[in-house]
């Protein structure tokens, strides 16, 4: 059976208009092989969870720059256990400081991207991730 | 003396054969080839009184004042805000304590995309990246002991510009000024929301209707405030080159210049009111370059093109902010020292006005510590670094005038395709601008991790790093935000509201100019929700085409 590509849904939530870091990931994602969907701005959570379950992606990519990830990636991931949607992996980029990612890791996010990160790091987390799911659920 | 050529191909050539050069990308980050040596023999055509002229005379390359820096130091301007008004007023009294000559104002994405603080779209982002500002209650704490005769204030604002000018002006009236001394800036440059930070409501026409009814009433009501910054800043963070950066930049300046001379401004009137506000980015000859590129190349628009005749309309007067996005969350304290060297940049390149970036900044808004560290970095170059005591000290210089005439050719390269689109507004919905700042970027991060460029701390040099403390955003900001928003509303006069806001519908839809009608809504208490909901009704609101 030949494997489906990786798809994964890059989302920038709010208001937060800064777009360049999301565009680069979605660009090296679609490079690698993966299928890419960005959302485009101005997203709330409830647009990305359907557009995520909609579009039966495998990953989702949070890109927030304004402070507000907390709030985002709560409700994102909060909306996603509620859809029977827990088994797409939550990860994101962007203006994140150190003291919120074991809060972010108690939710279940996976990897925060911040500003610096290599684009091969993401495409190999991503794959890797994927890759691990899909074994385990065989 | 060898000429060039020769040296090159005989001297350099032995030499490189025994030693060979480096590999590295021997280029500026907007990819200009750069030579091993630049001599006079690349300064052949250059006539000094032609590209240079002296301090405060055209074409003003060398700096837009007489005296530069040896009469008065660049204006220290740090760009704060974050949490509620009564924080934010904390912050910019001990930033004028430690020195800082004048105030500069960042808002939270609520007020920047015109929402109160209690929409729904506002949750989670209220007093995160700026200050919350949704009545001129909110504004009246938020300048709480500072007079706006004596400090000037810069408010970075866009869409919702003329609502908060209004707001700051009728805060100003209220304290007893004398509205023809407040000085100021007011960003108000919605051409660069559309082509790189996306902070737009209304689509492109009606945007710039509203900026050039600033162009037509700032002059006549509060002619010390520079009512428009041009800005290159947001399109260099989103992506672009330094040449593009200043392309797009002053591409932008000349579009409202045409638009408000379709309105019947005389150029004259407006025209020495208009500011810039460029990036300072890593490659330090070609940023000073760029800024004494966009001064000639200002100066030849306004007089030669536009006809000015005031030799104040000839003058790009530019605020200047370190790169940002140069900032690195990997070993931070690293940061200091690209800001120094970013802020050396725009002073050898004569900035009016310069921000320094905290080098916490990749992490969270910036503490007060590292806040105060950025600004002591001015201080230092100002004050102890010797390069204040001279006008423009590299002039002259083979290297950066030779870069300096390259970046001219290719800005005036790329006017030309822009207006081969149909000017900047058509090229902004055919997708040119998106296009070609998200190619440059891609470029820029393919470089880094292909290891083309080096970034210390993230792709050499890399090494564990200690936590820093980081700014919090108190969760109170969002009870305190809303308790003031009810008072506002439950103390206004409803009658002076439903007025106010009339009126602004009324000067919408006859396409008259709206600035007196946001003045009487500052003053009725009008929050700036209301306001922006006016116009959202009027105008529409734009979206932009989804592009990777």
């Amino acid at each position: 059976m030949s494997e489906r590509p990786i798809r994964v849904l890059i989302a920038k939530p709010g208001l937060d208009g800064h777009d360049r870091g999301a565009k680069v990931i979605a660009r090296a994602l679609r490079d690698a092989g993966m299928e890419v969907i960005y959302t485009g701005l101005r997203q709330t959570s409830e647009m990305i969870v359907n557009a995520a379950i909609q579009e039966d992606v495998d990953a989702v990519g949070l890109s927030v720059l304004s402070g507000a990830h907390m709030h985002y990636f709560r409700e994102i991931s909060a909306a996603l256990s509620t859809r029977n949607a827990a088994d797409i992996l939550l990860f994101g980029g962007g203006i994140v400081p150190d003291q919120d990612l074991d809060e972010l890791a108690g939710l279940g996010v996976g990897r925060i991207f911040t500003p610096g990160s290599s684009t091969n790091d993401v495409v190999a987390y991503v794959r890797h991730e994927i890759n691990a799911r899909r074994s385990q659920a065989v | 003396m060898k000429p060039k050529k020769q040296w090159l191909a005989e001297d350099y050539a032995e030499a490189t054969a025994q030693f060979p050069e480096r590999d590295a990308l021997f280029e500026t980050l907007s990819g200009i080839p750069v030579e091993p040596l630049y001599t006079a023999d690349d300064l052949t055509d250059f006539d000094p009184a032609i590209k240079l002229g002296h301090p405060g005379s055209f074409p003003y390359t060398r700096g837009v004042q007489t005296t530069m820096y040896r009469g008065r130091l660049w204006t220290m301007r740090m760009f704060a805000g974050f949490g509620t008004a009564e924080q934010t007023n904390e912050r910019f009294h001990k930033l004028l304590e430690a020195g800082q000559t004048g105030l500069s104002t960042a808002f939270d994405l609520p007020t920047l995309m015109g929402y109160d603080s209690d929409h729904a779209m506002s949750q989670g982002e209220v007093g995160k990246c700026g200050v919350a500002v949704a009545s001129l209650a909110d504004m009246e704490v938020l300048f709480e002991g500072i007079d706006p005769e004596q400090i000037t204030t810069s408010m970075t604002i866009n869409s919702p510009a003329n609502a908060i000018w209004a707001m700051y002006l009728a805060m100003a009236e209220r304290k007893g000024a004398d509205l023809k001394k407040v000085g100021g800036t007011l960003q108000n440059d919605i051409l660069k929301e559309f082509i790189a930070q996306k902070e737009y409501i209304y689509p492109p026409a009606p945007s710039v209707k509203l900026v050039i009814d600033t162009f037509e009433w700032g002059p006549q009501v509060a002619p010390r405030f520079n009512f428009i910054s041009v800005s290159g800043y947001h399109i260099r963070e989103a992506g672009s080159t330094s040449v593009q950066e200043l392309a797009f930049t002053l591409a932008d300046g000349i579009h409202y210049v045409r638009k408000a001379l379709e309105r019947g401004l005389d150029i004259d009137d407006f025209a020495p009111r208009i500011s810039f506000f460029f990036n300072v980015h890593n490659d330090f000859f070609e940023e000073i370059a760029k800024f004494r590129a966009a001064r000639r190349i200002w100066a030849h628009q306004m007089r030669d093109v536009f006809g000015a005749k005031n030799p104040r309309s000839w003058m790009l007067r530019t605020h200047a902010q370190t790169a940002g996005v140069s900032l690195t969350a990997q070993q931070p304290l690293v940061n200091m020292s690209r800001v120094a060297i970013q802020a050396l940049a725009g002073v050898l390149g004569g900035t009016n006005s310069l921000h320094t970036d905290a080098y916490d900044e990749a992490l969270s808004v910036p503490t007060e510590e590292a806040a105060t560290l950025a600004l002591r970095t001015q201080q230092v170059v100002a004050h102890e670094t010797g390069v204040t005591n001279t006008i423009d000290p590299l002039a002259g210089s083979y290297y950066l005038e030779s870069l300096t005439d390259e970046m001219e050719r290719q800005t005036l390269e790329y006017f030309r395709q822009i207006d081969a689109l149909g000017g900047v507004e058509a090229a902004i919905e055919e997708g040119y601008f998106a296009r070609e700042i998200g190619d440059a970027s891609w470029q820029q991060q393919r470089a880094i991790d292909d290891k083309k460029r080096f970034i210390v701390g993230v792709n050499a040099y890399e090494q564990e790093y200690p936590e820093v403390p980081i700014q919090l955003v108190d969760a109170e900001v969002v009870r305190v935000q809303r308790e003031r928003l009810e008072r506002v509303r439950r103390e206004r006069d409803p009658v002076a509201v439903e007025n106010a806001l009339s009126a602004l519908r009324q000067a919408a839809k006859e396409g008259s100019n709206t600035m007196p009608a946001f003045m009487q809504a500052a003053h009725a208490f009008c929050t700036l929700g209301e306001q922006m909901d006016v116009l959202r009704e009027v105008y529409g609101v734009y979206e932009e085409p989804v592009l990777i």
